[in-house]
């Protein structure tokens, strides 16, 4: 039975990640809007806070009080429904990342399935939004978004199993602790497995150069092109919550998470998990985009192949 | 729902209208696109939303005064639509320029047509999905070029530098040493652009062998300029049919092999080092004297027709003019390079898939302003 206590515990919890999540998503909107100003040789915003700090802070209060529009003909139920389904599972990922010793909210003992699971849901929000929306623009954008998750989720989830046979377990604690002095990225069926799973994560999270469901140039704003307000806010929330989560889950699955000398282990957590995000950041800001088809064939003629290659070879060397 | 039914899924291609407004559609252009899914079945291109029927407003002005008209028709390169007019002036009132003039014009058109492929460059690449980071970069080097136009005749965009007989105002020293040091600064950055795109594998994938046009189709369909060489035919009106001081200078002209999006993007970028040459050249050789032939603002020509073309950045410009007894042109026709490129496209495009169409019509970079005119 859920004593009253529990239920407090519950409501602090949540409250702390939710806020930790608000907080994370402005800073890295604030932070890629700075890094894309530097690779471009320009500032970027300067004129809210120091260096235009409060600029995220600006923008939300612009974004709430914006009028929120529905298109004519828009699939009501499923256009309302389409962010929240985007974002919370993202929320939802937080509960099993490892900031630190005991700086978890719950440690499962499926930690690495759970994630995977969580991955596969976002993709159905898009996918409601651009059918919700009755835009053509916004259709293909969500046909492509399905087409694309649905194929790179096949490397992402073998190079995590990969992580996973090594720890002989899919509690993200003990993947942590199974790294104890050496990091998964020093072995090179695991480096393999990183370079796999970073780029099957930023096609899972739509970011250049696999950002086609919202290709700028040919499809306007893929599928929240008619999203404004508030719910595009949720969009965007939900895009930078899961750019920290991949980059968390890469930190804790291949750069030994939290673990580090003399300083407290969420500040180590936190240090690889910005540095990844600032990586994916640069790569963002240089490269094009493929196109639809060419994305296709790098996931199941390159990506897939090479995973289930490391997992026979993983396999191999661990009952050698 | 029978039996005949669930066994072939009856599907259908679908509408969709691709402008006129739309972030890559290089202006006010609108396609009318037929998918088949992402695949290309059909595109109809329809133009008309620029229009400003600039050839009749012609016929009711002086000669001079259409000249601040030609620069708003291919805005991004306005110095070399002035050079354009004011050369088929001069050629139907037989006027004859300074050296010095000539000089100013080559090193002016050439500065512009750097300006102009940039932009080119750049927003090939945003089309192509590399955010905004190229077209910030090209951006960057273009604002030099501006600077200097902004020093020479007060203007950034629009210039009306060029003058019946000559041209505005003469280079000060300060400009000169401008000139010389954009080309010094210039030039790395060229090679810059190589590293951050040309080679870059994403790139490749995604402009070569993409829209693809072949040397007889590009001549059948009078395509003119970098679209032209790229597609491996060698023609530019500065060698083959030299004007101003063109002649004199040493440049050679860059073509490409295959006719693809890479290769119209390949000229461009040989051509700004082509025309960095060119400048630097003409820069060291400028000859002294004036820099405009004292001629009346009025100018009534005898009845005659006269053509005359000229190697713009987006091919060649031409004007045709039918003059009668008075001040005023009778007619006078343009012949637009942009508007030739884009009639291709439909051809060029179906097959494709979606996001190739807007590779493809970024390669032409075609301009709304000179096709609606």
């Amino acid at each position: 039975m859920l004593s009253i206590l529990d239920i407090i515990w519950v409501l602090v919890i949540g409250i702390i990640v939710l806020g930790f999540i608000a907080v994370s998503a402005m800073f890295l909107i604030w932070w890629e809007r700075k890094v894309s100003a530097h690779i471009q040789s320009r500032y970027g915003p300067m004129r809210v806070g120091w260096h235009g700090v409060l600029q995220s802070v600006a923008d939300a209060v612009k974004l709430l009080l914006k009028e929120n529009i529905v298109p004519a003909g828009a699939d009501k139920l499923v256009w309302w429904l389409a962010p929240f389904i985007v974002v919370v599972p993202s929320v939802m990922a937080f509960v099993v990342i490892p900031f630190g010793k005991n700086l978890i909210v719950k440690d499962l003992n499926v930690g690495a399935l759970y994630l995977m699971a969580l991955s596969s849901v976002c993709v159905i929000g898009i996918f409601m939004a651009g059918w919700g929306s009755n835009n053509k623009y916004s259709l293909i954008g969500g046909m492509r978004s399905a087409a694309q998750i649905i194929s790179y989720e096949i490397p992402l989830i073998l190079s995590m199993i990969i992580v996973s046979m090594q720890a002989s377990s899919l509690s993200m604690q003990k993947i942590v602790a199974a790294q104890a002095g050496y990091w998964n990225i020093l072995h090179p069926n695991m480096a393999l497995a990183f370079i796999v799973y970073i780029i099957s994560a930023t096609a899972e999270v739509n970011r250049v150069p696999f950002d086609i469901p919202e290709a700028e140039s040919e499809l306007v704003a893929g599928f929240h092109t008619e999203y404004s307000g508030m719910k595009f806010a949720m969009f965007f929330i939900g895009e930078y919550t899961n750019l920290f989560i991949i980059s968390a889950i890469a930190a804790t699955l291949f750069f030994g998470g939290w673990q580090g000398p003399v300083l407290p282990g969420a500040v180590w957590f936190l240090i690889k998990t910005y540095g990844i995000v600032f990586v994916l950041m640069w790569v963002r800001w240089t490269f094009p985009r493929l196109r639809v088809d060419q994305l296709m064939g790098f996931a199941w003629k390159v990506l897939t192949p090479v995973s289930f290659f490391n997992l026979a070879v993983t396999g191999w060397l661990l009952l050698k | 729902m029978d039996a005949t039914q669930t066994k072939d899924i009856y599907t259908e291609e679908f509408l969709i209208n691709m402008g006129p407004q739309h972030p890559s559609t290089h202006g006010v252009l609108s396609l009318e696109l037929t998918l088949d899914g992402e695949t290309i079945v059909e595109c109809t291109p329809h133009i008309g939303y620029l229009h400003r029927s600039m050839e009749k407003i012609a016929e009711n002005r002086t000669y001079t005064q259409f000249i601040p008209f030609t620069d708003r028709l291919d805005y991004v390169a306005s110095m070399n639509n002035n050079l354009g007019y004011v050369m088929v002036v001069e050629k139907l009132l037989k006027l004859e320029i300074s050296e010095r003039a000539k000089y100013i014009r080559v090193i002016i058109a050439e500065l512009n047509r750097i300006a102009s492929h940039l932009i080119a460059i750049g927003t090939f690449a945003q089309d192509l999905g590399a955010f905004a980071t190229p077209l910030f970069y090209c951006f960057r080097e273009r604002e030099k070029i501006v600077e200097i136009f902004d020093q020479l005749c007060g203007n950034r965009l629009t210039y009306n530098y060029m003058r019946i007989g000559g041209v505005l105002t003469d280079f000060s020293r300060d400009i000169e040493e401008k000139i010389k040091k954009f080309i010094k600064y210039m030039r790395p950055k060229v090679d810059d652009y190589d590293w951050l795109l040309t080679y870059n594998a994403i790139f490749l994938a995604r402009s070569k062998h993409i829209g693809v046009l072949s040397k007889e189709m590009a001549v059948n369909y009078s395509i003119t300029g970098p679209n032209l060489r790229a597609s491996g035919v060698k023609w530019d009106l500065r060698k083959d049919e030299p004007y101003l001081a063109y002649d004199k200078f040493e440049f050679d002209v860059p073509v490409g092999k295959n006719g693809d999006a890479w290769d119209r993007y390949k000229v461009r970028i040989e051509e700004i080092r082509q025309s960095l040459r060119i400048i630097e050249q003409a820069i060291e050789a400028l000859p002294q004297g004036d820099v405009a032939v004292k001629v009346g603002r009025i100018h009534k020509p005898s009845p005659s027709e006269t053509y005359f073309r000229t190697e713009n950045p987006r091919g060649e410009l031409g004007f045709y003019i039918v003059s009668d007894d008075s001040v005023y042109p009778y007619r006078l026709k343009i012949r637009s390079p942009s508007f030739s490129n884009l009639a291709v496209l439909p051809e060029l495009v179906r097959g494709l898939k979606v996001a190739d169409i807007v590779c493809v019509l970024g390669s032409f970079d075609i301009l709304m302003g000179e096709i609606d005119r």
